[in-house]
């Protein structure tokens, strides 16, 4: 979404590109319908807007406010939309992921592939964007297509011995692509760039397995969360198994720190107390204030058995994040979905626990630096650093509810999106003497 | 009292017999005042030859009355009838002996039977006794053959016990095993039907648009509409698809795997090599460890260190030239990690072996040996440690000594001289008196050499004395026939004179040397007591060589004067 100098956020059919540092509308687009998804080109050029309702995608230039493209769908339906790393095709998945339409705009030329997969990732693009690998089924078979993204060439086309596959991605070196199956089976594959199997791996059997996956930066490792509440990682070297990590609801070890937020018992000075109360006020009031306490181990956590008659259960780990620069893995474990699990892979292991008051929403770490911003859908936005951790009141007016976060590529600025609005929230960077 | 045979006789026999039996039996019975008449009726042992003699044995023809009174009282007494007609006269009453002879012998079938009946009876209580006794042992091998039966099922109803407990366990083992599957199939039939009711949903929306699109007429086209074509981001035309480009989009893609590859390759030697070097610097440290201490193992004939310890060095310097070339063969390897897997076991084994030792020292396990030495080791110290205080203490006094020197109320400069000047007055005196020490050496060499000499001569003039004398005294006796008298006085005068002479030229001889010596003596004496008194905080070693010579000196002196006394 935020680009290195504008922000792109959409309202209803209208398109606004504000600036970044200062938050000026800079562009005003109006589309033909309620946009649903909104994307930059790789090369911040160009900003396409679906609409799947209507089946159309339009696209905008900055540079050229004038300069418009829409593409209809037509009957096909279009389920999503995204574009290629070179800013210049557009890959249409059409309704019942009956094809994939590759749209130029260069030579107003299409493409189809048939039969993509609908899985819950089925597109992957390599990070240097030459490479792309498609997921396919036909025959009740999968099947793997690597394409060459600058002509749209099929480099290889192999079938996978998954059951039924359930997501593809690419290692950061753009030579190793992960294959896994669905919950059902825990299994595992890694092709090479040319289509080769290096190697299997399954953990266990029968049991739900794989919920989800993430590359370290440097390709060197392989996360893997399932639903049994570990997390296991392949090293590159071997494609084995080199520890598991366990998510407890009980921490025993003192060498962990875990912080626990608490409310601050807010004390309302008397002589501040004006009448009618102003709006920081009554929003002050409302919203308390919270703080970070080290709790003392062994402590337990907040543990939910979910139901277990009910399909795509709400445990095991469902959500996996490498720091950028290697050192840090943050997890977060559905049984216990108010912690976060933060683990130092250098010496893998456990290294700080942050327990939240409320369920946590979602959380990303800074492109730049090891710095973890989580939020759980209330007012408030947390950072973790190895130096410490903070929450944050988010200084609005009535009821902001952090639903989503989103780091700037820049690293200092940060989106927080509630249902309605959004705020940018700019970090200071410490001077070093 | 004799021998008293029992013999049992068959009940009837003559009466002779059954009297002479009653009369042992109430012989039995005599009481002492009767034993006169037991030792006249006694009779020598009778022979077992003919019983008749023996029973005549009590009455013969001439006892016949005696007998025939003393039964009659005897028969009175155990309450029969008396034998005589009258209480006093000597005819015998037939008749009364007849019953009293019927009632003995009624006595005597009575009292066989009682016999009879009595062995009878202990007959039949023996037998009894030793059916009772059988079955007595019966019963207790019964009893025993119960007990170990008993222990015996008690044995096995254990073994059953425990072998029910494992089952049980087991039995709750399967029963889990069989609900954790159970469980896994009920979320896996949840998840299958969940995706099924998807697909089928999924399916009857194709199916609604299929029919729609079948039925709809008007077809939305499906189109792009562009303002105008976009360049490309390179700049560049857009190209065909040909081989050509198909085969360079496949060169691509094996040239960006191959780079992946080498830079993986590269990062594992660099890895490697630095891995080895760690492993070469561990195997060094561990070889300079483990050879001081080989002399301890040693001992215990461990030969097996040296030769491997050798082989390892050799292997050292294999290594390391081949490590300069950074071969990295499957052998090379091997060795490298053989031989350090060695050296470190080894160590291990040293390292242990120190423990145990160490172990064993503090837990006070020790041989006598160790401890004597221990003692005397302690012993040492506290020796060493007094040594030392006394030491200190020393330097201290001395210390405060030479500070109460330097404590004289100048200030640096003068002290500094001062103490300069000390030292050197210091100096100058024990110059002079090592002179003089010497001077005194060199006199006392030259008057021990003279001494000497003038013993040698002394020596020489007492022979030629003595010749002399003896000549002297043959003269003497040759002109003592002529002028004896006056020529004798005159002449043992002169000798006496002349020996005193003599003796005085010794004496004087002597008190020349003596004079010297004396005038040598006296002053160097003193000198001597002089510089022993001057020398009192100078060296020791000093005063006492010089102490040593001056004592030495006049050891000799006395010598000399012995031998010229005697």
């Amino acid at each position: 979404m935020g680009m290195k100098t504008h922000r792109a956020s959409c309202v209803q059919y209208r398109l606004i590109v504000r600036d970044v540092n200062t938050l000026q509308i800079l562009q005003l687009y109006t589309c033909l319908d309620q946009i649903q998804y909104v994307e930059w080109s790789s090369d911040s050029l160009f900003i396409l807007c679906a609409m799947y309702k209507r089946g159309i995608v339009q696209v905008w230039s900055l540079e050229q406010p004038d300069w418009h493209c829409k593409i209809d769908e037509g009957s096909a339906g279009l389920v999503a939309s995204c574009w290629s790393p070179d800013g210049r095709h557009i890959l249409n998945t059409t309704e019942f992921h009956l094809r994939i339409t590759v749209w130029s705009l260069c030579t107003k030329s299409v493409s189809y592939i048939k039969y993509p997969k609908a899985c819950q990732q089925g597109i992957a693009f390599t990070k240097d964007g030459h490479y792309m690998a498609l997921a396919e089924r036909r025959d009740c078979k999968d099947f793997i297509s690597l394409f060459v993204c600058s002509d749209w060439q099929l480099l290889r086309h192999f079938d996978t011995e998954t059951q039924d596959l359930a997501g593809i991605e690419w290692a950061p070196n753009g030579c190793v692509l992960a294959v896994w199956d669905t919950c059902l089976e825990y299994k595992i594959l890694l092709y090479s760039l040319d289509g080769r199997l290096l190697s299997t791996y399954r953990a266990y059997e029968w049991s739900l397995g794989i919920k989800s996956i993430a590359w370290s930066p440097s390709s060197q490792f392989l996360a893997i969360g399932s639903y049994d509440e570990k997390v296991r990682i392949l090293n590159h070297v071997t494609w084995k198994k080199i520890t598991e990590f366990e998510h407890p609801p009980i921490i025993a070890n003192p060498k962990i720190i875990v912080y626990k937020e608490v409310e601050k018992s807010a004390t309302v000075e008397t002589q501040k107390l004006s009448f009618p109360p102003t709006r920081e006020l009554a929003s002050s009031l409302f919203s308390i204030p919270s703080k970070y306490d080290i709790s003392q181990v062994p402590m337990s956590l907040q543990y939910i058995k979910p139901v277990a008659d009910r399909a795509n259960p709400r445990i095991g780990i469902g959500t996996l994040a490498f720091s950028p620069d290697n050192c840090f893995l943050a997890t977060k474990n559905d049984n216990t979905p108010n912690a976060i699990w933060i683990w130092d892979i250098q010496k893998l292991k456990l290294f700080v626990v942050l327990e939240q008051l409320c369920t946590v929403n979602s959380f990303q770490w800074d492109p730049r630096q090891p710095r973890l911003a989580i939020c759980t859908g209330n007012s408030k936005v947390y950072l973790w650093s190895p130096a410490g951790c903070v929450s944050v009141q988010v200084p609005m007016e009535g009821d902001f509810q952090v639903l989503s976060l989103c780091w700037h590529s820049g690293g200092d600025t940060m989106a927080l999106l509630s249902k309605d609005n959004f705020c940018l929230c700019y970090l200071e960077r410490e001077e070093v003497k | 009292m004799g021998d008293w045979k029992t013999i049992t006789v068959p009940a009837p026999s003559s009466v002779l017999d059954s009297k002479n039996t009653s009369q042992y039996t109430s012989e039995k019975k005599m009481s002492p005042s009767s034993l006169n008449m037991q030792q006249v009726l006694r009779l020598p042992l009778p022979s077992s030859k003919s019983t008749h003699s023996f029973f005549s044995a009590f009455c013969t023809e001439e006892n016949v009355e005696q007998s025939i009174s003393y039964l009659n009282r005897e028969l009175t007494t155990l309450g029969f009838p008396s034998l005589y007609a009258e209480s006093k006269g000597k005819e015998l009453n037939l008749i009364s002996i007849l019953n009293c002879m019927n009632e003995l012998l009624v006595l005597q079938r009575k009292n066989l039977r009682a016999q009879e009946d009595v062995e009878m009876q202990h007959l039949k209580l023996g037998s009894d006794m030793d059916h009772l006794q059988n079955c007595y042992a019966k019963l207790k091998e019964q009893l025993e053959a119960s007990k170990r039966e008993i222990v015996g099922l008690q044995e096995r109803d254990r073994q059953l016990q425990c072998k029910n407990r494992n089952l049980h366990q087991l039995l709750k083992n399967e029963k889990d095993e069989v609900q954790k599957l159970q469980n896994i199939i009920a979320s896996r039939a949840t998840q299958y039907n969940h995706d099924m009711k998807r697909k089928e949903r999924e399916y009857n929306k194709l199916k609604e648009r299929l029919h729609q699109l079948v039925m709809n007429k008007k077809d939305k086209k499906i189109a792009m509409e562009v303002l105008n074509y976009v360049g490309r981001v390179d700049g560049k035309r857009g190209g065909w698809r040909t081989d050509k480009t198909e085969a360079r989009n496949e060169e691509e893609m094996y040239k960006a795997l191959l780079r992946d590859y080498e830079q993986c390759q590269k990062q594992l030697l660099v890895e490697n090599a630095e891995l080895r070097k760690v492993l070469q610097q561990m195997k060094k440290e561990i070889i300079s460890l483990l050879p001081p201490q080989k002399q301890k193992p040693r001992e215990r004939s461990e030969d097996g260190i040296g030769p491997v310890l050798s082989d390892l060095e050799d292997d050292v310097g294999e290594l390391n030239k081949e490590n300069m070339w950074e071969l990295s063969c499957e052998t090379v390897r091997e060795q490298l990690t053989n031989s350090i897997r060695n050296q470190w076991r080894m160590l291990k084994n040293h390292v242990e072996k120190l423990d145990n030792q160490v172990s064993r020292v503090h837990s006070g396990a020790l041989t006598d040996k160790d401890v004597i030495s221990r003692e005397d080791h302690e012993l040492e110290t506290e020796k060493l440690e007094l040594e030392i205080q006394h030491c200190k203490e020393m330097i201290k006094t001395q210390q405060q000594l030479l500070q109460q020197q330097l404590m004289s109320p100048c200030d640096d400069d003068t002290t500094v001289l001062l103490q300069d000047c000390y030292l050197l007055e210091e100096r100058e005196r024990l110059q002079e008196e090592w002179k003089l020490f010497r001077e005194q050496k060199k006199n006392f060499e030259k008057e021990r050499r003279s001494f000497t000499e003038a013993a040698i001569r002394l020596g020489l003039e007492r022979q030629a004395f003595e010749e002399d004398r003896g000549t002297w005294l043959k003269q003497q006796f040759l002109s003592m026939t002529c002028d004896s008298k006056y020529l004798e006085n005159v002449k043992t005068q002169s000798a006496t004179s002349g020996s005193s002479d003599q003796d005085n030229h010794l004496m004087n001889t002597r008190s020349q040397q003596k004079k010297p010596r004396s005038l040598s003596s006296v002053p160097t004496s003193a000198e001597l007591c002089q510089t022993i008194q001057h020398t009192p905080y100078s060296s020791s070693p000093c005063a006492i060589s010089n102490k040593t010579t001056e004592e030495s000196k006049p050891n000799q002196w006395e010598e000399i004067y012995r031998e010229e006394t005697e």
